[in-house]
């Protein structure tokens, strides 16, 4: 597979600074209207049947 | 090709697919966000997403890879988002790039405020293909099928993202200085002790 291949410096840079920005997303709280949309929408199809 | 579909055994079916979705909320922000480069459009993208799976969750199969069914749904509806707006300004005061207005008090977030401000000046295709395959663990298999698009064509998106990362932040391939440090030096001109930034 590809992703046997070892991987070059540039590479090993490039993955580690994109997972740390992509962590400091993943560590912020997931904001209280996502959870209040689907709570909506459960209670929408458990109205529905 | 086999994709983690049976990581999930079909008799634990989610019974409340809300639930479901909640734990991959915060990995379908980081990627819209990556999308977009736009905190508030990256949440309004998520709100988005999220009402049209629920429209279409008959349509997931269950034991299935729910993370990339969302995300294809996620950018499927940033792209058609982006035609609908082709003529308004877009807006991309880059999230990624707020980082700079900070201090370079850390030389590991000196180096990460770089890098953001290169990233987002990638094409969205690349800044996709880069985000699925080289911070979320896809497998180039995985990130085809999510976009919709053919392997070779995902592997040639990583490959120009890197080497144009590269190119940005002066990185060479047989180079393997710690870019951290050197600008670390070059901005602070201080002595700052070469971590291994393990973390």
């Amino acid at each position: 597979m590809d992703q046997d291949e070892p991987k070059t410096p540039l590479e090993e840079q490039i993955e580690e600074n994109l997972r740390k920005v992509y962590q400091k997303t993943l560590d912020e709280q997931v904001p209280d209207r996502f959870l209040d949309l689907l709570e909506q929408l459960r209670q929408q199809d458990a109205n529905h049947g | 090709m086999q994709i983690m579909d049976n990581l999930v055994d079909e008799g634990q079916a989610v019974a409340d697919p809300s639930q479901e979705i909640v734990m991959h909320l915060p990995a379908m922000r980081a990627f819209a966000l990556s999308l977009t480069r736009n905190s508030s459009q990256a949440d309004d993208l998520v709100q988005d997403a999220i009402m049209k799976a629920w429209e279409n969750l008959n349509s997931f199969q269950a034991g299935t890879n729910m993370r990339a069914w969302l995300f294809t749904i996620l950018r499927n509806t940033f792209y058609s988002d982006q035609r609908k707006r082709k003529r308004e300004v877009q807006d991309t005061d880059g999230v990624f790039a707020a980082g700079l207005s900070e201090k370079p008090d850390h030389d590991g977030r000196l180096a990460m405020a770089e890098f953001e401000q290169a990233f987002v000046q990638l094409k969205t295709e690349q800044r996709e293909a880069l985000m699925l395959v080289g911070a979320m663990g896809f497998s180039y298999e995985e990130a085809a099928e999510t976009c919709g698009v053919a392997l070779g064509t995902v592997k040639s998106r990583v490959n120009r993202a890197r080497l144009k990362l590269g190119e940005m932040l002066d990185l060479n391939e047989g180079e393997p200085l710690d870019l951290t440090d050197q600008q670390t030096k070059a901005v602070l001109g201080a002595q700052m002790p070469v971590s291994g930034e393990r973390q």
